[in-house]
């Protein structure tokens, strides 16, 4: 059973209306179990909006969303997957740890409970000393382990990213993206990642899949094959640049690459 | 939705009125409710019908002209209350933004005046006034415009202030790079860069501008404003309440005008800014 | 930062204000001596100082009265306001109503509406005035607690949304909590007001006991040395209404301190 299944999805908003959007047409994907898939692609692509089908937060206009083998609907209200967002959307009138311990106060668990899981999650994005700060103490990269800590709390399956790190800088990005990879090996969890960055987007996945608008679908799929073991000599590695141009051919076949050729003729 | 508010309220005073009790109320023990009885809330329709008769038993004037006519004068001297304000508050803002001595000297002063009741030295404005010479004391609206400036120009003076202690730094560095003298900057930058505060702070002004017009009017009985009026009907109010009222609406009347046009100025002033959140 | 520079730095900004404070008073008592202005024009600062030495507890015991009624009306007028804001966030028509009637309130001249609820309410007893303050408060902080309501932060609904919360919990754990700098922003507005309101509402007649009676009270007559003491002691009221509530804000919405600075 596949973590993810989207079959045949398709989602057009303000249907028959002066500004209907075909925000995504005719998309299938299967992510499996424990895998890394990142969708990439221009503005507009649908790749945000094929998230929020997985996540259930939109419903498609046709076509049918799986998630643990149940409907995209009942895997949210069973919280099946934990999301982070580009802005941490931290509670600043909570601790760390209580941000941490928002969708367990949210399920129903006791307080020892919940107090054992923030901190054993709190170690494993290396925040331990931190539990009694407040966010608007601490740095964008750290607010958004911490977010990534509170999505991972009920230990979810799957893991759901739109773009976290797009607001840090690019060495706190490269950090960032070596400890989620770290944090995801050790916890076995299915991630689709959402991002605007091809050298990103190739470090973190197993799968790229690349995105092109208007409408939105997919246009190629990129086996990054770099195995598990990915360090930071992985990004100097020829395969690493290899993939990275692999991706950034298949972009150019969209129409933001047709924009972006006319310019290099000049 | 205005109309409807007013007849909501219209509709819940009469309501109030006919199940209130008459010498009003008492709820825990503590005297809550408002009397009912028609000397102290007369009907809805008494006191509109008062409007259309005249002002003492007798008289050829409608209420309505005399009180219209008071609204009018008081309007006219909140307004020149309210531009002198705003001017010199905005005159002063400058000077503190010049000059980095005056802005500490006088900041401690103005952060002050917007959270003390300043409005409790009206009395002593106007008895100074008829101090300073013999022939004010007949002109007394120049006390209502002094009180209605000092009221107004306080928080035009912080707002401004503010507004131009706020220019973007990047666009300051850039009027450097074009080696722009200060007052330039401050005509073409800090200026329209601090309309968005002072905007705001003008309708404070407004409003204040009334208020110490209105309550000078009050304690001089200054003749022709609608703070006359009110003191002069209040007397007669065990007599003729609703007579009051008409002078109360003509307050209203008066702060709905002021506050109408400040906010006409304000949209004028922010037509080209971006629109705000709020 | 050197010693000398240090002091130097501090002197610059505290000597000013306190420069002119000291100037003004001068100029004052110089004016009222050489001037031979008699004290029931306007009193010496010095006559001012006096009367407060001689009998602080005449200003003290206004002070308390008045600031008593100041309070009770704001921490009133907020919770009411509060709440208020809160139940009628789910019906609209019923903002929809306050809403206009909260910006007419706002443009009349409080001194007017003080004045009509005296005819209703006798503002004799510290009750009525205390109501007063409760009113005026009320609309502020409905108006404000209201429109926070209302900002609501996209991502943090999104997260909610994933969490499949029901609308109370969202209600309870998000809008809510988002609505406290709205609320204590209002608060700290609000305090200068309902020292006012409570000092206007005592013109009207009634016990005479608080500030604004004895004010009107002296100022019109011939000690006016005392009516100025009283109003240092209404400016202390007021300065300390401002402080507590700036306090408050500082403790509770600490954020809200970086959002403003940083």
């Amino acid at each position: 059973m596949e973590a993810v299944r989207v079959a045949g999805v398709s989602k057009v908003f303000n249907q028959g209306a002066v500004n209907q959007v075909d925000a995504l047409v005719d998309i299938d994907l299967d992510v499996r179990k424990g895998e890394f898939v990142s969708l990439i692609g221009p503005s507009g692509c649908g790749k945000s909006t094929l998230l929020r089908l997985i996540a259930d937060l939109i419903q498609p206009t046709t076509g049918e969303v799986t998630v643990n083998g149940k409907t995209a609907h009942q895997a949210r209200l069973d919280q099946d997957y934990g999301m982070a967002f580009q802005q941490s959307g931290l509670f600043d009138w909570r601790t760390v740890e209580r941000n941490i311990e928002l969708p367990l106060e949210l399920k129903g668990w006791d307080k020892p409970k919940r107090r054992a899981r923030s901190a054993e999650m709190l170690t494993l994005v290396k925040l331990t000393e931190f539990s009694q700060h407040m966010p608007w103490q601490l740095s964008g990269g750290m607010q958004q382990r911490v977010a990534i800590a509170r999505a991972l709390a009920a230990h979810p399956e799957l893991l759901l990213m739109d773009e976290p790190f797009g607001a840090l800088d690019e060495m706190t990005r490269e950090h960032m993206q070596a400890e989620l990879l770290r944090i995801c090996r050790e916890t076995g969890t299915t991630v689709v990642f959402v991002t605007h960055s091809i050298p990103e987007a190739v470090y973190l996945a197993d799968r790229v899949v690349v995105m092109s608008p208007r409408p939105g679908r997919i246009t190629a799929t990129v086996d990054v094959g770099l195995g598990r073991d990915r360090n930071e000599l992985t990004r100097e590695a020829t395969e690493f640049y290899d993939r990275v141009t692999e991706v950034r051919e298949a972009l150019r076949g969209t129409h933001v690459g047709d924009v972006v050729a006319g310019l290099e003729d000049r | 939705m205005f109309p409807l508010a007013f007849v909501f309220v219209a509709g819940l005073w009469e309501a109030y009125k006919s199940v209130g009790p008459e010498a009003g109320g008492k709820v825990l023990g503590i005297r809550l409710l408002p009397r009912t009885a028609d000397r102290a809330m007369p009907h809805v329709w008494d006191m509109t019908s008062r409007l259309g008769r005249p002002e003492v038993r007798g008289g050829t004037e409608a209420i309505w002209q005399v009180v219209a006519a008071a609204t009018w004068y008081s309007f006219r001297v909140a307004l020149v209350a309210f531009v002198i304000g705003a001017l010199l508050g905005i005159g002063v803002a400058v000077l503190m933004a010049r000059f980095k001595v005056i802005e500490r000297a006088v900041m401690p002063y103005l952060v002050v005046s917007q959270t003390v009741p300043i409005i409790v030295l009206g009395p002593l404005i106007i008895g100074l006034m008829a101090y300073g010479s013999r022939d004010l004391v007949s002109k007394t609206w120049i006390a209502a415009i002094i009180l209605g400036v000092f009221l107004a120009f306080f928080p035009v003076a912080v707002a401004t202030l503010r507004g131009l202690q706020s220019t973007p730094p990047a666009s300051l560095e850039l009027m450097e790079s074009l080696a722009a003298p200060w007052w330039r900057t401050l005509v073409k930058l800090r200026f329209p860069a601090a309309i968005p505060f002072i905007a705001p702070a003008l309708r404070l002004a407004g409003a204040a501008a009334v208020v110490g017009v209105v309550v000078a009017e009050i304690s001089l009985g200054v003749p022709g404003g609608v703070g006359r009026l009110i003191l002069s009907y209040g007397q007669d109010a065990s007599s003729d309440p609703p007579k009051l009222y008409t002078a109360v609406f003509g307050a209203a009347v008066l702060g709905l005008a002021m506050a109408l046009l400040v906010v006409a100025i304000d949209r004028q002033l922010m037509r080209r800014h971006p629109p705000e959140a709020t | 930062m050197k010693f000398t520079a240090r002091v130097r730095s501090s002197l610059a900004v505290i000597l000013p204000p306190i420069v002119l404070g000291v100037v003004f008073i001068a100029l004052w008592q110089a004016w009222v001596e050489i001037k031979d202005v008699q004290p029931f024009v306007i009193p010496k600062p010095s006559a001012i100082i006096d009367a407060l030495r001689e009998d602080p507890d005449l200003v003290v015991k206004a002070s308390v009265v008045t600031g008593v009624n100041a309070l009770v009306g704001l921490v009133l007028g907020s919770v009411i306001g509060f709440v208020a804001a809160v139940l009628t966030n789910r019906y609209r028509l019923v903002g929809d109503l306050v809403n206009p009637l909260a910006v007419t309130v706002a443009a009349v001249p409080a001194v007017v509406i003080v004045g009509v609820l005296n005819n209703m309410y006798a503002l004799d007893s510290q009750i009525g005035r205390r109501l007063m303050v409760t009113i005026a408060v009320f609309f502020i902080v409905f108006v404000q607690v209201a429109k926070g309501l209302r900002h609501n932060n996209p991502t943090q609904m999104e997260l909610m949304d994933s969490y499949a919360a029901t609308p109370r919990q969202v209600l309870l754990r998000v809008r809510i909590p988002n609505t406290m700098p709205f609320l204590f922003t209002a608060i700290r507005t609000a305090a200068p007001i309902a020292v006012i309101i409570a000092l206007v509402s005592e013109y009207f007649g009634g016990t005479q006991d608080g500030l604004g009676s004895k004010i009107s009270g002296t100022l019109n007559g011939s000690n006016k040395a005392l009516g100025f003491a009283y109003v240092v002691g209404g400016s202390i009221v007021g300065l300390l209404f401002f402080a507590g509530s700036s306090l408050l804000e500082y403790l509770v919405v600490p954020w809200q301190r970086r959002r403003v600075h940083g």
